[in-house]
């Protein structure tokens, strides 16, 4: 069958890199490696796999805190971060993502779900603190006032614009219930 | 001291009142930041798309520092030592680290066994906390951290933590041969650094695939590559196929991750739904971009449990699909050669030097892109270098 396509001249957009020199490239070609094939070289292979769990494992970290474990694995490893130990509400919800191996949704989406909860122990715990959260610090506003003026003093006549209607409409409902008095 | 404390999604203030480190363990090692890095990765954090990421962390995966005090075990570092850290947590022992997987080391995450440790990563990536700090406390510090070689900038040394291996492995699992023409999609900071790299390995054309404009134009000039931009197309893989004679890629690189744009489909189940792992558009695009035969490297971040591809066109095409978090220390002292000889230039990456004070506007200006940012460098106060 005969083709009349001519994808060269319909589609050669810009080849120009393709055949030209490359010497302006620092270091063209330093690291060309023809036996870089699929199984070189991520890995070192020397055996080692075959130990499994039966290495010198380096001292343990003394767990003087809650860490929660992959039930993948047999224990704590040697080291780990302690960073945000699990707590309140969102911790029992963290606890029970932990039950579920890596391979379940329900541990990931329960993980999620944690965070979320987390995000407004968080804002409990700064008030109690005394410390109110300032969103246009936290956000990055100053940033966006600095970069991008225009487009956030639109966004934020948007939003009031927004919250007036809701507001107004709002307040409209209410009137059209309070029945007149006989 | 003062550290960058996550507060929820698109929330983070730069905390005062943040405890010092202190030494955990004997191989432990506190260090006094000198300059910090945000990754890109650090914005699905930011984003809230990665499981497990609590409030109070303080992030940060790139960082340079002075060794202030060493645990009982440490004997190669001593205090006063300025070192560049990977973003690994490597123990050394295990039969990973032993076979130079060090981004997968199996002694330093109990909390999820798929992921390696990284500082400052969620306690999906073991629970440390980050960089974006004035001190911070490095596990196993005779293992990764380096000493930065003498005459080296601190802001190229920064940039060897994480975006040069990476980018550097990225092109190196593409198995690119002379000639090859090598699609990178993405260009972030990573992605321009795998353009870059893909030269190294001969690459005959480097296309790079994003939807900035001034991204791009950097991506040009840096990467001396091509760089095209997705919404100007009607579909980028068909694009590419006229691209490469109607072949495919030899080698695809996905460089962005669970944060893509490009499908509205995507977008909405993976990051607006959550009912995927974030929005997996680009590696999408790279399985169907590639040659029948050819490789895909990936090396933009993914959260779990999963992702919608097209796993079908991976096995019709028969593709190599080469995939991990960068071995960092195995590609260091390639890596110095390279910017030491002036082949590679990382701190050219660098737009922004941000105080540390100023940490949640980095984010913001990182985030939305404002004021061309490619990649912005956070500097602790008192990061004084002698």
């Amino acid at each position: 069958m005969e083709n009349n396509a001519e994808p060269n001249k319909v589609y050669s957009i810009d080849r120009s890199m393709a055949n030209t020199s490359k010497a302006h490239i620092p270091g063209w070609g330093i690291d060309a490696d023809p036996e870089n094939d699929p199984t070189y070289p991520m890995k070192h292979w020397n055996g080692a796999d075959h130990e499994r769990l039966n290495y010198e494992k380096p001292p343990q970290q003394p767990i003087d805190m809650e860490v929660l474990h992959s039930v993948e694995r047999p224990g704590i490893t040697s080291v780990f971060g302690t960073s945000t130990p699990p707590s309140g509400l969102s911790g029992m919800i963290r606890r029970y993502a932990f039950k579920y191996s890596e391979a379940t949704a329900t541990h990931w989406m329960t993980l999620i779900l944690a965070d979320r909860v987390n995000v407004i122990e968080g804002y409990i715990d700064d008030l109690k603190n005394g410390h109110v959260p300032n969103p246009f610090m936290e956000r990055g506003w100053h940033g966006e006032w600095k970069y991008n003026r225009k487009g956030f003093v639109q966004t934020v006549a948007i939003g009031a614009a927004v919250t007036a209607s809701v507001i107004l409409l709002l307040n409209l409902k209410n009137k059209k219930k309070v029945k007149p008095v006989a | 001291m003062l550290a960058m404390n996550f507060r929820g999604p698109y929330r983070i203030r730069a905390d005062r009142n943040k405890p010092y480190p202190e030494i955990k363990h004997p191989y432990d090692a506190i260090v006094r930041v000198t300059r910090s890095l945000i990754c890109g990765s650090d914005l699905h954090l930011y984003h809230g798309l990665v499981p497990d990421t609590r409030v109070g962390m303080t992030f940060g995966h790139e960082f340079t520092g002075i060794v202030e005090e060493i645990g009982s075990g440490v004997q190669k570092l001593k205090v006063g030592d300025h070192v560049l850290v990977p973003f690994n947590v490597a123990c050394g022992t295990c039969p990973f680290c032993k076979q130079e997987l060090y981004g997968n080391c199996h002694e330093s995450n109990p909390e999820a066994t798929a992921v390696g440790g990284f500082f400052g990563y969620a306690h999906t990536g073991g629970g440390y906390d980050g960089g974006q700090a004035e001190y911070v406390r490095v596990p196993y510090a005779d293992v990764s951290p380096m000493i930065i070689p003498a005459g080296m900038d601190i802001e190229d040394a920064v940039l060897l933590t994480d975006v040069v291996p990476t980018g550097y492995q990225a092109a190196e699992m593409g198995g690119i041969r002379k000639g090859d023409t090598v699609v990178v999609f993405g260009a972030g900071p990573v992605g321009i650094m795998a353009a870059r790299c893909a030269w190294l390995f001969g690459a005959g054309r480097v296309i790079v695939i994003d939807h900035i404009d001034y991204r791009l134009e950097f991506a040009r000039n840096y990467s001396y590559c091509e760089a095209y931009n997705f919404k100007e197309m009607d579909d980028p893989v068909l694009f590419l196929k006229k691209q490469t004679d109607w072949f495919g890629a030899d080698v695809c690189i996905d460089a962005v991750g669970c944060d893509a744009s490009g499908s509205a489909l995507q977008t909405i189940t993976g990051k607006k739904l959550l009912l995927q792992a974030g929005a997996a558009t680009a590696l999408h695009w790279a399985i169907n971009s590639v040659k029948k035969g050819g490789i895909l490297s990936v090396v933009g971040v993914y959260g779990p449990p999963f992702n919608l591809v097209s796993i079908g066109s991976l096995m019709n095409k028969g593709i190599t699909l080469r995939t991990n978090q960068t071995s960092v220390k195995r590609l260091l002292p390639k890596l110095i050669d390279h910017v030491m000889a002036g082949r590679l230039n990382p701190k050219g990456l660098i737009s922004h030097r941000i105080p540390l004070e100023e940490v949640s506007d980095a984010y913001h200006i990182f985030s939305a892109k404002r004021d061309n940012c490619i990649k912005p460098l956070l500097i602790p106060p008192h990061a004084n270098i002698a």
